[in-house]
């Protein structure tokens, strides 16, 4: 009955030896608000390297918590004070947790058709950083910018907090009509994605083996045949990754959601959209 | 062998009175001299079972990471520990105050769940070479949250105290509806997993002799609740446990023990509250946001540590009822 000491012994061991998860890495001492030495001296040239920067105060807001509560699922706005007009519009967001051990917590590319680039998903921070959201606009310019967000205290980690139901429910999606519209405003509607979305170091309890990084990297949102939005995700997202967007669209029609994982899994799902409220 | 779990009610002089008065008596009091370490204070709350209660506070250097409830039951051949502690000082001040009333070997130490406070001190008792015992998906727990929990050590009560910490995964496991016996001379304790509900890794530790369930982190008393695994699964878990006949429970925080099945009460209310609450935001469509700051806020005068604890819950709460 108890076979599995061997195991899990060895398992110990390989656990111990390797510490590859992406959480590892973090230091001691936990990052200052003022302190962005990640971004200046690393992050910026890593990825915007010759972009000029412009301050995005003016175009951008941002909410997230001062102090996470659940360091796993921070939710995180994000407002655009324009709407998207089809020869001006934010063409590219690209979101940045500075201390977080995989940065880019997701690049969504945007079209006119979302009619406003706003959006509200959900991040994993494990410990004080700055957050950065970093918007392209479709003349070529970008706009920066940034939250300091403190981690939670407790014993709360940004890990998985149910693997077994993530798992059985895999691939399973959901779309809530939050908003379909009121007098020609862009509706709202928010993807729900069940998805592990981690890498942290996974223990397959029956083969004793190590489970590898395992997350969606991947969600096209369309309406009909129009792309609304594609979104490059990674592991800073929550696990059931979930994002609220907007669209525009007359009449009835359908949203369809293509998602996929870096193990290429691939699931697909529509949903009529439901009778807007116009008045 | 199967020993039914309320054997204790029917049978409970299961050893003689010499055995017993042995359990019960300092008389074997062996000081440790080879090292200046302080014992933790204990509370013998049934017949050679004995809690230190920790205080309702997050760690920090001023506490010395004594937040959790943590101890040991002694039978006729050996001890085990039950939950080690926050840190290496903290097991090594237990398995100090355990020296204090025995000679007998450590022969298990068992952790109820992952959470620091109640594992970080395992490595204090490697010495003793006892079978480590928990749930089947604690190595995993621990393995995916190793570096976090170090790290967070450190920065909670400074690098001196974190020093030689490390994660000790079970060397034996339970399965969830398998309970497993284990015979400590005398006295059998009953060690039972759970489904997902504080924690994905939730294990009761029954002395059937004196009808005393350590609890865990499944009952907390005076300090907040803190969802680390299924709202819905902890109200179910909760439910099943008020079922059982047994004497008293030694909550992993709150008092050394308390009366059945009136301890669950409090800790129940508390999560179907919040449950309620978070169902109300979603059928009108309300955030994330909206349910972390208002979910369970008539609850508030009700425990200790609410503001730093009820918001995280709120929020494992809504991710997890959103899939209802």
């Amino acid at each position: 009955m108890f076979s599995n000491g061997l195991n899990f012994r060895w398992a110990g061991a390989v656990v111990a030896s390797l510490m590859l998860s992406f959480f590892a890495v973090s230091p001691a001492l936990a990052v200052p608000e003022g302190e962005e030495e990640s971004w200046t001296t690393n992050l910026k040239d890593l990825y915007f390297e010759g972009v000029t920067l412009e301050d995005g105060s003016e175009l951008i807001s941002m909410d997230t918590p001062y102090r996470a509560m659940d360091p796993a699922v921070v939710p995180l706005m994000i407002k655009f004070s324009k709407p998207q007009a089809p020869d001006s519009y934010i063409k590219k967001v690209t979101l940045i947790i500075d201390e977080n051990p995989a940065p880019v917590g997701g690049v969504f590319h945007l079209t006119p058709e979302v009619g406003d680039a706003s959006l509200t998903t959900r991040i994993r921070i494990n410990e004080y950083t700055y957050v950065r959201v970093i918007a392209e606009t479709s003349d070529g310019k970008h706009y920066m910018i940034k939250n300091f967000v403190k981690a939670s205290g407790g014993c709360a980690a940004p890990g998985l907090k149910d693997r077994e139901t993530a798992m059985a429910r895999l691939g399973k999606m959901k779309m809530k009509f939050v908003d379909a519209g009121v007098g020609g405003a862009p509706g709202s509607a928010q993807l729900m994605v069940s998805h592990p979305n981690y890498s942290g170091l996974q223990l397959d309890q029956v083969k004793g083996m190590m489970i590898p990084s395992y997350f969606v990297n991947s969600i096209v949102i369309s309406r009909g045949d129009k792309e609304l939005m594609s979104i490059e995700g990674d592991i800073s997202l929550s696990e059931n990754p979930s994002v609220l967007f907007h669209f525009t669209g007359e009449g009835v029609g359908e949203l369809n959601a293509v998602v996929k994982d870096s193990e290429g899994g691939v699931f697909k799902k529509s949903w009529p959209i439901p009778p807007r409220v116009d008045g | 062998m199967s020993v039914s779990v309320f054997s204790f009610l029917k049978r409970p002089m299961l050893m003689g009175g010499v055995a017993l008065a042995m359990l019960v008596s300092p008389s074997g009091v062996k000081a440790d001299t080879s090292q200046s370490v302080t014992p933790l204070s204990m509370e013998m709350v049934a017949p050679g079972v004995y809690v230190h209660v920790g205080v309702h506070e997050d760690p920090s250097p001023g506490n010395q990471g004594d937040i959790s409830n943590i101890g040991f039951v002694i039978g006729t051949s050996g001890v085990a520990v039950i939950d080690s502690g926050d840190n290496p000082a903290l097991g090594h001040r237990l398995r100090a105050a355990i020296q204090g009333v025995t000679d007998l070997p450590i022969l298990y130490v068992i952790n109820t769940h992952m959470h620091p406070d109640h594992v970080l001190g395992n490595v204090a008792f490697r010495g003793d070479d006892p079978e480590y015992i928990g749930h089947a998906r604690l190595a995993a727990a621990l393995a995916d949250r190793e570096s976090f929990y170090l790290n967070a050590l450190k920065s909670q009560l400074g690098a001196t105290p974190a020093a030689g910490a490390e994660i000790i995964p079970p060397t034996r496991i339970v399965d969830i509806g398998a309970p497993v016996e284990i015979d400590l001379g005398g006295r059998v304790l009953v060690l039972t997993a759970y489904p997902t509900a504080h924690t994905d890794n939730d294990l009761t530790v029954l002395d059937q002799l004196t009808g005393t369930l350590w609890a865990g982190d499944l009952i907390f008393i005076e300090r907040i609740p803190s969802l680390d695994g299924s709202l819905l699964g902890w109200i179910k878990v909760l439910h099943g446990l008020r079922t059982l006949k047994v004497a008293r429970v030694i909550p992993g925080h709150g008092p050394a023990s308390a009366d059945w099945p009136q301890a669950t009460f409090a800790a129940t209310r508390y999560l179907e509250t919040l449950a309620g609450d978070i169902r109300a935001i979603l059928d009108r469509n309300g955030s994330l946001k909206e349910a972390a700051l208002s979910a369970g806020q008539g609850e508030k005068e009700n425990w200790v540590l609410f503001e730093e604890y009820n918001g995280g819950n709120a929020t494992a709460g809504y991710v997890e009822l959103e899939w209802e």
